[in-house]
Order: structure tokens, then sequence, then C-alpha cells
């Protein structure tokens, strides 16, 4: 029966699928137009502000408006990709060739489901996470998934049977591996410090947040002062995991033309593309639920309250919306955050990487670990 | 010049940790990000030509309004890249400057050959060619891209001279035959 019941509500569920896809793939493009503006910008540019159809060069204030922010050359980009020639290499094998980019998009946006990306207060007076699929494994689930992005790395990097791609993929599947230990050491103490002895416990992300709601002053604090080293080694993992500077071995333009994708165009390379952005934005998405609060505007002001203030706290729909606003708020900061490090600081070597994940980021993750099981358990006793 | 040895110093924790240095940079491009633009935007706004540039090469007039190239072809032979053609020529007798005696009849410099070098402009006796501050030329052919001389004198103008050799020389040989006469 309970199987049935599911059954039914799987066109909704398609639905919201769908829904939330239909946000992050232009989402995901609108960051590789942030991406060039704030490059420009942070090279005293103006940055892309040509494009422009006729009809909007009409339209007064917004017309040279959205052309100044450069919104027609992102629809044009996207446009490019689409309809420009798909060129297959003869040296690829074309099944593992064609199938890298699908498998760099599944892991992509297949994270999303245990992501929370907003709340609103039920009938009950509790928050009820917006998400499409509150299960307990949560962040495991991400990370579990989000690695599998490996595969489509070496997979393009060997299918694409030139040295640039091979050693492309080699380097960042090398590289990924490296960091994920940290990045999955570094939030074991926020799931320590949520999941109390005996109580249910779970790996949820919407908890985590639920955490940082609660009323007082260590209820309201975020993680982030907390657990400050936690939060810059998971930072830093996240950069690496992302593949973005300072640690984009994967890459690294300059020595491997483009590494993994240099034998990509078109189409396929604007997969790994916006891929590399949906995990930005859901590597921004989990370091903002964790450590700075989630949908809670400030620290020690909890959403509800917030909404209390603005007087909406009656109406689930406003408030619903209002933190899905702040908590894409805070990764779109977050994301730019990304672009800020990755226009000022230099690639690190092959080698320094390695020193920095297994020498530095380990070591630290692990003591961190140790610090906080030892803290906890004296707090506990 | 003594030699200095200098002790290179260990690195300090923070200078090996990189992060104070990360922070530093992040303040500067920071800084940039609210800054002005440094760049014009081209084709709507235009750069300031600095005086002596070397643009397109052009052909000029004197103040009098007369053509100063005597069809030398100096500048045809020290051209590098050979981008100069010039069909020499003479003055019709009813002319002004008939006693100039030669002009070139046909002038032509490729600006696809043409490097911009100004060895033309500083072999010219006449000071007849500039190069002047116009520093871009396109077109949809080849032909499009070879100035001939009207286009060339088209492009120069006229530039001030003080010098009005040949009036000069023309005022010395008529003073000298009324003297003689």
């Amino acid at each position: 029966m309970s199987f049935l019941t599911q059954f039914h509500s799987m066109p909704l569920d398609v639905l919201k699928g769908l829904a939330v896809i239909c946000v992050m793939f232009p989402l995901a493009g609108a960051c590789s137009m942030a991406e060039r503006k704030v490059c420009a910008w942070i090279q005293d540019r103006p940055g892309p502000n040509r494009a422009i159809p006729f009809w909007f060069a009409w339209v007064p204030v917004l017309g040279p408006f959205l052309r100044k922010i450069g919104a027609f050359h992102l629809l044009a980009d996207g446009m490019k990709f689409l309809f420009k020639e798909e060129i297959v290499p003869g040296q690829v094998n074309r099944r593992y060739f064609v199938l890298a980019p699908i498998l760099a998009m599944i892991p992509a946006l297949t994270t999303v489901t245990v992501v929370p990306f907003g709340a609103f207060i039920g009938a009950d007076g509790g928050m009820v996470p917006l998400m499409l699929a509150n299960v307990d494994v949560g962040l495991l689930a991400v990370f579990a998934i989000a690695s599998l992005g490996v595969y489509s790395v070496i997979l393009a990097g060997w299918a694409s049977n030139s040295k640039y791609s091979f050693l492309g993929g080699v380097r960042a599947s090398a590289q990924l591996i490296s960091y994920e230990l940290s990045l999955t050491l570094s939030v074991l103490p926020v799931f320590l410090w949520i999941n109390a002895p005996g109580a249910p416990g779970t790996l949820g992300l919407a908890r985590a947040v639920e955490f940082q709601s609660q009323p007082g002053f260590w209820g309201g604090t975020w993680f982030l002062f907390i657990m400050p080293v936690s939060a810059f080694i998971f930072l830093i993992a996240l950069f690496a995991e992302t593949n973005r500077q300072p640690f984009d071995m994967a890459e690294s333009e300059a020595d491997l033309v483009g590494g993994f994708h240099t034998e990509y165009g078109a189409f396929k390379w604007s997969l790994f593309f916006v891929a590399e952005y949906c995990h930005m934005i859901i590597g921004s998405g989990v370091f903002v639920l964790l450590f700075l609060g989630g949908w809670n505007p400030l620290p020690w002001v909890p959403l509800a309250r917030f909404a209390g203030l603005l007087g909406i706290a009656g109406l689930p729909i406003l408030v619903g919306l209002l933190s899905v606003v702040i908590l894409l708020g805070k990764i779109l900061l977050m994301i730019f955050f990304f672009m800020w490090v990755r226009w000022t600081v230099p690639r690190f070597r092959y080698d320094q990487v390695m020193r920095i994940g297994w020498r530095t980021l380990l070591p630290l993750a692990i003591a961190n670990l140790l610090f906080y099981v030892i803290g906890i358990w004296v707090l506990q006793r | 010049m003594a030699v200095v040895t200098l002790e290179r110093k260990p690195l300090t924790l923070a200078e090996r940790s990189y992060l104070p240095q990360v922070a530093a940079g992040l303040w500067i491009t920071i800084r940039h990000l609210f800054s002005p633009n440094k760049t014009l935007q081209y084709p709507e706004e235009r750069p300031a030509i600095p005086p002596g540039y070397r643009g397109v090469p052009t052909l000029v007039k004197d103040p009098n309004g007369r053509e100063k190239c005597v069809s030398c072809q100096l500048c045809e032979f020290v051209c590098p890249p050979k981008a100069i053609r010039i069909v020499p020529g003479g003055i019709p007798e009813s002319a002004d400057s008939a006693h100039v005696e030669k002009a070139p009849q046909a002038f032509d410099i490729d600006m696809l050959r043409c490097i911009y070098c100004g060895l033309c402009q500083e072999v010219c006796p006449e000071e007849a060619i500039f190069l002047q501050n116009q520093y871009s030329s396109s077109g949809y052919t080849r032909g499009e891209m070879v100035n001939n001389k009207e286009r060339l004198y088209e492009l120069g103008g006229t530039l001030p001279d003080t010098h009005f050799k040949w009036d000069h020389k023309k005022k010395a040989a008529e003073e000298a035959a009324g003297g003689h006469v």
C-alpha cells in the first residue's frame, strides 16, 4: 500500500525535480557570465557589454541595463554551444567520449535532491524544510554522489586518447580523491555536535540548519564560529573538489591546454562547464547550510523570528520564498568568493597541491576531529 | 661593486601557511573590483594620439596647396617591405609651380605591406611624406588596402611649413636673372 501511495506522488516529484533542474541549469549559466564580469571588474575592465537584440534596444532603461551587465552574452553563449558543430576527433573512443559529459552532469544534478534550499513554518509551528528528499543520509549522499563526478573526469581524459586530456584526467582524479578525505573529516565534528547520544541520529542538512536556529546564545551561533577550523578545511577542500583556482590542476590551461576537456567542444564541453558550476553551487550550498546558518538571515536571528519581525510568520509561501532568497543570496556570495579567489591567487604546482592535501590538510582535519571529539566528550560528561 | 651575501631567512609559519599573502591579494583585487575601468570603449571612445605617433603614411601639401612630393623615389628605394610604388611625372609648363619640374604621376602605398617603420618620412628630402595619426585601416579587398595618390593627399592634408624652399629658389632665380639683365 505504501508503495502505491509513493507511486501516486511520483509525477509531482518528477515535476519538482524538473523545476529544480530548470533553476540549477540557468543559474550555472548565469554564474559563468558572473565569472566573466567579476574577472573583468577585478582587472579594471567593463567586461562583456555589447550583445543586445534590437527589439530590446528599444526598451528605455531596462534594455541598456541588461546590455551593460552582459545578459544577452549569456544567451548568445548558450545558443552558440547548442548550434556549433559537434566535432568528435578521430582518435577518441567514441562511446566513452560521449558518455563522459553525461556522467559529469548526472552527479552534479543529483546531489541537489538532498540539499534543502529553504524552509517554511508548518501548521504545528515547526520548520518544514523545502527539499526534494528529506533523507537522513543527507550529507553522506552528497559526498557519495559528488565523488562519482571523478569518473566523468577520468573517462573524458581516457576516452579523448590525447596526452593533455589524459594528464588532466589523472591529475584531476588524484586531486579529487586526495581532498575528499579532508572534506569528509572536516564536517564530522558538526554532526558529532548535532547528534546527542541516544537520540535518533541524522546526517541531514536540514537538521544542521535547525540546530543553528535554536534560541539562546549557543543555539543561534553559526557553526562557523564554533568550528572555524572545520569551516576552513571544508572551504579549502571545496575549492579543490570543484577544481577551482588555485587548485584547477584539471584544467591548468598553461601546461595542459584545457586538461581533461581539451578534445571537447560545443555542447559536450558546455555540459562539463555547467557541471562544474553545479558542483560549485551545491558545494557552496552545503557550506552555507553547515557553517553559515543556512536560511537564517543573521547569527542569533533565526528565520522564524525574522519572519515575525517582518509580520509574515503566518504566510508559509512568503516565509518559504524569503528563506530561499536568503539561502540563495548566501550561496551567490560564496560563489562570488570563489570567483574573487580565482582572479587573485595563482595556480599551485601539482606537487604543492598533493603536499597541501596529504601533509597539511589531512593531518589538520584529523587533529580537528580529535579536538572536537574530546571537547564534546568533556562537555557532555 | 662588492658582493653582498644576504642571509636567506627561513620562512615564518605565517609565510609558509600562505594565508596572509592570500588575504593581502584578496584585499588588492577587491579594491580593483570597485575602482573605475581603465579601458576605452574602443569604437565609441578613441585614444588620444601622442605627438610623434607613427600611423598610416600620408602625402602632404605645403600651406600654399602645392604638392610637395617631387617623385625622387627615395622613399620607394628605402622602403624595407617595398610597399611604395611611384610613377614619376612632369609638371605642365603652364602651372604655377612649373619650376619644380617633377611631381608623381601615381603614388601607391600598399598598406598590407607597410610596416610603419617611418623610413620614408625620414628619407624624404622634401618633407612630403609623413606618418600621421590614423592608426586603423581596413577594407574588404586587397585593392582597397592600397592607398593611391588621391587618398594619400586626402589623408595627409596640409602641414605647417616655414621653408617654402621652391618659392625661395624661384625668387632667387628671378632676382639673379633680373640683376643680370
